[in-house]
């Protein structure tokens, strides 16, 4: 049947601040299909951020388990974790996080370093990737003389450097306006289609719904629903109807 | 897009392209750069004036000159005083804090680089290594211009007391004299100063960039400074 990429088992995650525990994540069971586009939805504080951070072996779950591509994360040594970083996954976030020190040609490239591309093939494809994303003519600009727009296409441009199965965003559009953040849903939705690229992106932004297919309700912790596409179109229908 | 296929081993990198990435690091940033290294400039300035200062002082008196204003009783013995060997410990104690302190400010307020070039594929080691590089390179030339301003406050400091009979005996070689205490002239004390603050840097540095690199990117990127 359906091609997984993703797969948690019941994942739980836990802060320890002194002798308080917060349990962010209590149990979490998700499927990806390989090519799917994939919205966590929910409020603030709910745990979107930290099962993307599960996802992207940012951080190690307290219980329960990751799979990717049938992979057990938690049976990785380190450096195939980075190598999983470098090559697997693309990240983009809300703050960007673009390296302050390097242009954005350079971050672009950075990734590509870390894989070991000689010079020349490297500085091609960043070219390529950042005119793919608009910003040809704004290569050598540091991310300080960027627009908040601009900087997340240098993050996306970035994201899929080593040509990643799976591009993880975790609310690329919270610190950008309407406009701009429609763009990039838009240019987030182009790579999905495409390029087959699988989508998992936290998000509470509405814009979002009508570009996944499917929606994960992420509340206190756990899943409270999971919407696909055509409930999606009856809700907004419904919505609009009214 | 590899697909399927089991996940390999990260690679290094070579050393060029570590050397590549941190000096590049260090230009854009150049002015955060001279601030940490003013204060390695600074602990190394204050430690080698002290100590040039002892040196010259030692110097002079075997040649049986005294000090025309200073009558303390210890310059007319020979030899390092106790209040000479306080004041170098303190100004090594001094250096040592000053430099640890520039250092762990300056790889702090980089967690989140760190947390994001990890996000991209970096071992932990090769967050180290450019740690290690930056701070080292950083080390050494302001080590080296605080090693030369301490000599030209020690040698100020020299003309003030002895006049310019400093000059003729100025200790710039290491000597050693039948009677007197071991003198490491002025070039060593120099290449002592700029030794010390690189190992130093690396040392100060070192540490907190282990333990930021140790970290989960999540956690490494949460911190705010
Ligand atoms: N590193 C951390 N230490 C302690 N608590 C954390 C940490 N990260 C997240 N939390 C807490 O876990 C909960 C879920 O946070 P998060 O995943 O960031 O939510 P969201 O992204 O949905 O806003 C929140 O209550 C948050 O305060
Ligand atoms: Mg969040």
């Amino acid at each position: 049947m359906a091609d997984i990429v993703v797969k948690t088992e019941d994942v739980v995650k836990e802060y320890r601040m002194g002798s308080n525990v917060l349990r962010a994540l209590d149990g979490i069971n998700i499927e990806i299909e390989r090519g799917e586009y994939i919205s966590l939805m929910g409020p603030s504080g709910s745990g979107k951020s930290t099962l993307f951070n599960m996802i992207g072996a940012l951080d190690t779950p307290t219980e329960g388990q990751v799979y990717i591509d049938g992979q057990n994360m938690s049976q990785l040594t380190q450096r195939q974790i980075a190598a999983f970083r470098c090559h697997r996954v693309g990240y983009i976030f809300q703050s960007y996080n673009l390296l302050p020190v390097r242009s954005a040609h350079g971050n672009v490239t950075l990734p590509m370093i870390f894989a070991g591309l000689p010079e020349r093939a490297r500085n091609e494809k960043a070219e390529e990737l950042l005119d793919m994303v608009g910003l040809g003519d704004r290569m050598y600009h540091l991310p300080d003389e960027l627009s908040g727009g601009q900087r997340q296409r240098v993050a996306i441009a970035r994201a899929l450097a080593n040509d990643p199965s799976i591009v993880l965003a975790d609310e690329p559009t919270a610190n950008l306006d309407t406009v701009i953040g429609r763009e990039i849903i838009d240019l987030i939705k182009s790579l999905n289609e495409e390029q087959g690229v699988t989508i998992i992106s936290a998000t509470h932004d509405l814009k979002m719904l009508d570009v996944s297919d499917r929606i994960v309700d992420i509340r206190d912790g756990l899943v409270e629903r999971v919407r696909s596409r055509d409930e999606i179109d009856i809700e907004v229908g419904e919505v609009g109807g009214h | 897009m590899q697909q399927r296929t089991p996940i390999e081993e990260q690679i290094d990198l070579p050393f060029l392209e570590s050397l590549r990435i941190s000096f590049q690091s260090l230009k854009i940033r150049f002015g955060r750069s001279i601030i940490t290294t003013a204060g390695i400039t600074l602990g190394i300035a204050f430690l080698v004036s002290v100590w040039m200062n002892n040196e010259i002082g030692i110097a002079l008196q075997e040649s049986g000159r005294q000090s025309t204003i200073n009558t303390f009783e210890e310059t007319t013995q020979k030899g390092i005083s106790t209040k000479d060997i306080w004041l170098i410990v303190m100004s090594l104690i001094v250096c040592v804090v000053g430099i640890a302190n520039s250092m762990l400010m300056a790889v702090t307020e980089r967690f989140r680089e760190i947390g994001t070039m990890k996000c991209l594929g970096a071992l932990d080691g090769f967050v180290v290594r450019l740690f290690l590089l930056e701070s080292g390179f950083q080390g050494f030339s302001g080590a080296l211009i605080g090693a030369l301003i301490g000599t030209l406050g020690a040698v100020l400091l020299g003309l003030k007391d002895y006049g310019l009979d400093l000059f003729f005996y100025f200790p710039l070689f290491p000597a050693q004299p039948e009677d007197g205490p071991r003198q490491l002239g002025v070039i060593v004390v120099i290449l002592l100063g700029c030794f010390l603050g690189m190992v130093l840097a690396v040392i100060g540095s070192s540490f907190p960039a282990w333990r930021a690199a140790k970290l989960p990117p999540a956690e490494a990127m949460r911190t705010e400074v």
